[in-house]
């Protein structure tokens, strides 16, 4: 082991941050996969139903079977499309979905963070990546070059819009009182109390925003198939459709990472349980959130567009700016 | 605020209620492996009996064919001749074919005919991809020689259909869930596969 540490250490960083990104992936992507089962899973139990159940022992090689159909489908592409753009627009999703992990930590060993990148200025990166993420959606709808998809993306585009501005806000209160924008300090940040108490509107608007900016439901309008047969990705097949696929359960994780770095402590141990890893108590945060998210779609119909808007503009931001004000007044007279 | 606070109450009540469904007995049965229980005077497929002499019951006489009210039932009687006997009566049906896709399963076949020859058995499985392989004739309808023989409809314990011969016996040691697809029907359509019927 120490000499397998000799070794990595002696590596040049681009090896090390190449080993490190493989590693990386092969995680997303197969919690990925498995967050998928899992979710098809709780729906199907919230719904008095099995779920798959017939791909491998409880359904466990589902995702396997679901690549595999998604490979093999047709690659279309409609007459009215655009070309270049239309293929470009599922990997402008998908890259920026995977990109944003480099800054991501995970957990911690000894002082040394267990990240592709330490990067002091996390959160701004991480907010800029993930923001590009929306071109996918919107230059994939207008590329394809009919109606529904359309309506999608413009609803993507203003859904994500109105509803970054109140997550921004709600960062904001976090940076306030960790005094940092380091992912990893704002963990430290944590150590006696997790965010979650001190910034709980703030907390609150997060899930809210969260929810509407992976376009899940009950904000899923850009995908909404009762009005949109699928929005977006209507005319998308095969990988395609799969890497907005993938892209959004991606973004679905980051989500959860990002509330647990912010808000739930990140790989801190809460009651002093500190025998379990670091990175066990990670794991369970964020699958506690995601389970959340399921548990959300079971429960919640989908909004209408235009109380969608409202809520965001008139409630969800005036309601963030004020938890700002009032977090930074507080941070500011306590000294 | 009340009417807020209202909502909110509204909304804790469905997170509980999708949170609570997860822990209900599903009612889900997974059809292929595990099969529902039906009644005991179920009407599923045909069949046309023997006596214990191995001779056919049916004699060709066609009032299952008029008491049919989906004119599902076809019959072509014919004379038995004395060195080639297939019924101890007079006649035999020559020809004897059941559509079953016009078959309501009213049973009413079954109560006009006067040698107990035609019974409808549990069985409900007859999915296929020909239309014409749905018009059961002699040689899918009538049980095998070694079937052995049952009681009358009539006389049957408790109305239970559990009288059809070698259905009988394997019915009454069965377990639910193995299902019916081991009655005689079962077994003959399974080996055999026929098509079009002639």
């Amino acid at each position: 082991m120490d000499a397998l540490v000799a070794t990595l250490n002696a590596a040049p960083l681009w090896l090390v941050i190449l080993i490190k990104s493989a590693l990386l992936l092969l995680v997303v992507v197969t919690t990925f996969a498995y967050a998928m089962l899992f979710e098809r899973k709780i729906l199907g139990w919230m719904q008095l139903r099995p779920g798959p159940n017939r791909v491998g022992p409880w359904g466990l090689l589902q995702p396997a079977a679901d690549a595999a159909k998604l490979i093999l489908k047709e690659d279309l592409t409609p007459k009215t499309a655009d070309p270049l753009i239309y293929r470009l627009a599922p990997f402008i999703s998908l890259i920026t979905a995977f990109a944003v992990y480099a800054v991501i930590p995970f957990g911690e060993n000894n002082g040394s963070l267990w990240a592709i990148g330490d990067v002091n200025a996390g959160i701004l990166l991480l907010m800029a990546i993930s923001s590009i993420g929306v071109y996918g959606i919107s230059l994939g709808g207008w590329a394809s070059g009919s109606k529904y998809p359309l309506l999608g993306s413009v609803r993507a585009t203003a859904q994500m819009i109105s509803y970054e501005l109140s997550m921004s806000m709600s960062f904001v209160g976090v940076l306030i009182l960790a005094g940092t924008t380091s992912l990893a300090g704002i963990v430290h940040a944590q150590a006696s109390m997790w965010f979650f108490i001190p910034q709980c509107f703030g907390f609150l608007i997060y899930v809210i925003t969260a929810v509407a900016e992976t376009n899940r439901t009950p904000f899923d309008l850009v995908e909404a198939e009762t009005e949109l047969v699928g929005g977006f990705h209507t005319e998308y097949s095969g990988l395609r459709f799969g890497s907005f696929f993938i892209a959004e359960y991606v973004n679905m994780l980051t989500v959860a990472c990002i509330a647990t770095l912010l808000f739930l402590g990140g790989w801190n141990a809460p009651f002093g349980l500190t025998m379990i890893p670091g990175i066990l108590w990670f794991v369970m945060k964020v699958g506690a959130f995601l389970f959340f998210y399921m548990w959300l779609r079971a429960t919640l119909p989908r909004f209408r567009y235009d109380r969608l808007m409202a809520f965001g503009w008139k409630i969800l931001l005036p309601a963030a700016t004020l938890n700002l004000i009032i977090t930074a007044l507080i941070v500011a007279l306590r000294g | 605020m009340r009417k807020h606070l209202g909502n909110v109450g509204a909304l804790l009540r469905g997170f509980s209620i999708t949170f609570s469904y997860m822990f209900k007995k599903r009612p889900t049965i997974e059809y292929p492996s595990v099969k529902k229980k039906h009644a005991p005077r179920f009407h599923g497929l045909h069949e046309l009996r023997r006596y214990a002499d191995t001779k056919e019951r049916c004699i060709g006489c066609e009032l299952c064919s008029s008491a049919c009210p989906a004119n599902a039932i076809t019959v072509i009687g014919a004379e038995n001749s004395p060195d080639d006997r297939h019924s101890p009566g007079e006649r035999f049906a020559a020809r004897y074919e059941i559509d079953e896709l016009r078959c309501i399963f009213c049973g009413l076949c079954e109560e006009a005919c006067p040698t107990d020859a035609i019974v409808l058995t549990p069985r409900f499985e007859m999915a296929d991809f020909r239309r014409g392989s749905f018009v059961y004739s002699k040689d899918r309808l009538l049980v095998p020689p070694e079937a052995g023989v049952g009681l009358a409809p009539d006389e049957r314990p408790n109305g239970i259909p559990s009288d059809l011969g070698m259905v009988a016996q394997v019915k009454s040691t069965m377990e639910s869930d193995t299902g019916y697809d081991a009655t005689n029907r079962g077994i003959i359509l399974k080996t055999q596969r026929r098509g079009l019927a002639g």
